[in-house]
């Protein structure tokens, strides 16, 4: 504990907030609204609103919350697909703990356990494939969620079942990518924002130069951060820097991670399992083509898509299910503040979440929901 | 009586094994003078009562945990502590328990006497006395081994009167110990964490404590036992019915390291985890050194600290946070879930 403790060390962090606010002004510069630095990542939402950092920030800049919640962005229909699987009196449906309160159209899957579904919260996928190995008369399904970050487990722990030959072991693929779900805001008309922080666990895995494109096509500086508050204080200080400085470069703040050219293991084994899947649906972004994977047909046996045969329609092309007042699409996009939103604290709230925002406590709604009051109180 | 086997559908019949399991496993154990009447009712001498106070404090609760046993105690302590303690923070001294068993067939009869044992000694640790009590026997699967009710009476002596709506700004926030280690006790008992962390459950009577606290300050203006929920929720709910703000120091508050390396794993808040041996109290300012110093004279109050303070506002709990910020401590919705990554 006391390693972690280095990076969460309040004379370190009042230095830097300092030297932030030295900077910030200069690089705001003539902009109208304060500097719009959206961090993608919700882990880093989480750390913003544990430490309370928002609160330690000058005017000058502005936290925009992205979708990069895995939990966030799952489209209802998925979570129905989830359910209906679970539903299946053979499956046990094992899922990491925070996507069992997403609401489907009909119900989440932790209402699936409450009416009878054998739904059970694991920590890994391989404790997953421990249960089918344990209960070779059921069908075990995984819940494979999560950015990059969780693919190489997901994409190990399937390698795993086909070399032992297990047969009743399948994955329920959701998994998303980020360099491609970055790239669906920045094309976005109305995008507003300047800056990044980019997921540092992510790029553990898949290196730094995947987002060359974000500086070098859309002009927008961004900084690779790691989940210690003083990581995220770090990497505002380099981004205002950037902006001062008049730069506009990726730069690695998680250096003591993240390996230039990424886990070259973990990527081998996401390419050998994953392919790219040419449309998949976010909640409140729509389908955005080439974000998501799905496994390669050389492995369909371990694909509950295939194994279950799941109406999967993307040609559907809807923006999920989201009632029209809703306006999660909006604040994922970054596009409007989560108080903005018509249905906020008011039929929408932690306690009856209408979107996912609100579901996960990394949902940027639902860390507005409890700092607003804050905010309201200052 | 033989305790090789298990319990059976018999035990619960009404018939003569019924008896026998009552008789010579739970009354025995739990023997005093008081159940050895052996009527369908305890009959308490009011006389004795009225000397100790001027109300009766009465509180139910049912226990249902999964493993039954865990490293510092099993369901049987939780039932004696938490209805004991359920009768301390209202300021009673607590004095008798009623005891309802529902066991699933299939409880191996060795278990169910250990449980029985360790009730016993939590009982004479509290100085509370098990005086009637009940036990039905249901089918596999009708329930998960063994369920506990327990509900206990006690007497508050004049002027006591600690209440969730009794805060006011200036009064300072004390805990007795380390926050979150029945929460984490269990969830790494339950084993699917596969973590070698040494934590044990910090269930304990309160009782003793509560009664030095009341003798160093009459006027406690809050105080509960943090369970279900932890700290946050106590506190949330100290807030909500005073009408004021909580302001917590995060560097004040006590974590165990395993418990907060456990919480760092899986994105937990120790703030929301169970405790079965902690109580949170509100007092006025003046008074605070004098509880404290009375607090940690007690075993389960060596660890006594302040971790706050009471100012104006609307309801909320805020943390000081260690780093430099602020923010809410909300209440939360439901469950706390782990966090993907």
């Amino acid at each position: 504990m006391k390693y972690m403790d280095e990076f969460r060390d309040p004379a370190t962090a009042k230095k830097l907030v300092e030297e932030i606010k030295r900077l910030a002004p200069i690089a705001r510069g003539q902009r109208e609204m304060p500097l719009q630095i959206m961090e993608f990542c919700g882990g880093h939402t989480h750390t913003l609103f544990k430490y309370g950092i928002a609160s330690m920030l000058p005017a000058d800049i502005e936290m925009v919350h992205g979708p990069g919640c895995p939990v966030c962005v799952l489209p209802m229909a998925r979570v129905d697909d989830c359910v209906a699987i679970a539903e299946q009196p053979s499956v046990i449906f094992t899922t990491f703990g925070d996507a069992m309160r997403v609401p489907g159209t009909r119900k989440s899957l932790l209402q699936a356990k409450a009416d009878g579904c054998d739904v059970r919260m694991v920590y890994s996928p391989m404790d997953a494939l421990a249960i089918a190995r344990k209960n070779p008369e059921r069908e075990v399904v995984f819940f494979a969620l999560g950015f990059e970050t969780t693919m190489p487990s997901t994409a190990l722990t399937l390698l795993q079942a086909y070399r032992e030959g297990l047969k009743n072991f399948s994955l329920f693929c959701n998994h998303i990518t980020t360099p491609a779900t970055m790239r669906a805001i920045l094309t976005d008309p109305d995008l507003r924002l300047d800056g990044f922080l980019a997921p540092g666990h992510v790029s553990m895995v898949i290196g730094a130069h995947p987002y060359d494109f974000v500086t070098r096509d859309y002009r927008k500086p961004l900084v690779i951060t790691g989940f210690e508050p003083l990581d995220i204080l770090q990497a505002l200080w380099m981004l205002v820097k950037q902006f001062a400085e008049g730069r506009c470069e990726v730069e690695n703040q998680y250096a003591r991670i993240v390996p230039e050219a990424g886990n070259v293991a973990g990527l081998k084994a996401i390419a050998e399992v994953y392919e790219t899947r040419e449309h998949s649906e976010f909640r409140g972004l729509g389908n955005i083509g080439d974000a998501g994977v799905q496994i390669r047909d050389d492995y369909a046996a371990y694909d509950a898509e295939k194994k279950f045969g799941l109406p999967i329609d993307f040609a559907q092309g809807a923006v999920g299910y989201d009632p029209e007042h809703l306006k999660c699409a909006d604040v994922l996009r970054g596009v409007m503040k989560p108080w903005e939103c018509p249905a906020f604290a008011k039929t929408c709230n932690p306690q009856n979440p209408l979107g996912a925002l609100m579901v996960s406590p990394e949902g940027s709604c639902a860390a507005y929901y409890a700092y607003g009051k804050l905010a309201k109180r200052s | 009586m033989n305790f090789s086997g298990s319990i059976t559908l018999a035990h619960g019949s009404g018939g003569r094994v019924m008896h026998q399991l009552v008789d010579e496993l739970i009354r025995s154990t739990f023997s005093n003078p008081l159940l050895e009447e052996g009527e369908d009712q305890a009959r308490i001498p009011l006389a004795g009562l009225g000397a100790q106070g001027d109300r009766l404090a009465f509180t139910t609760d049912s226990y249902v945990v999964t493993p039954l046993e865990f490293p510092g105690g099993n369901i049987g302590t939780l039932a004696i502590n938490g209805t004991v303690n359920d009768l301390a923070v209202g300021g009673a001294k607590p004095l008798y328990l009623s005891c309802g068993f529902i066991i699933e067939e299939g409880l191996s009869l060795e278990t169910f006497a250990r449980i029985l044992q360790s009730m016993r000694l939590a009982a004479d640790e509290a100085g509370v006395q098990i005086v009637t009590g009940d036990t039905k026997v249901v089918q596999r699967g009708g329930a998960d081994k063994l369920f506990i009710n327990t509900a206990g009476v006690g007497v508050i002596p004049a002027g006591f009167n600690p209440s969730a709506g009794g805060a006011q700004v200036g009064d300072v926030v004390i805990i007795n110990g380390w926050l979150g280690d029945h929460g984490a006790a269990i969830l790494n008992a339950r084993g699917d964490l596969a973590l070698e962390a040494d934590i044990e459950s910090d269930c304990a009577p309160l009782n003793a404590l509560v009664e030095a606290m009341f003798a160093a300050c009459s006027d406690i203006h809050c105080l509960r036992d943090a369970t279900r929920g932890g700290l946050a929720t106590v506190l949330n709910e100290f807030a909500e019915r005073s009408g004021v703000d909580m302001v917590l120091k995060e560097d004040t508050l006590p974590i165990r390291t395993p418990v907060r390396g456990m919480c760092e794993i899986l994105g937990l808040d120790p703030l929301y985890l169970a405790n079965e041996g902690k109580l949170v109290a509100v007092v006025p300012a003046e008074a605070a050194q004098t509880v404290l110093a009375a607090m940690q004279r007690i075993p389960a109050g060596y660890h006594a600290c302040i971790i706050g303070a009471v100012v104006e506002g609307e309801g909320h709990v805020i943390l000081q946070t260690a780093f430099g910020g602020e923010r809410i401590v909300d209440m939360l919705p439901g469950e706390q879930l782990p966090r993907i990554c």
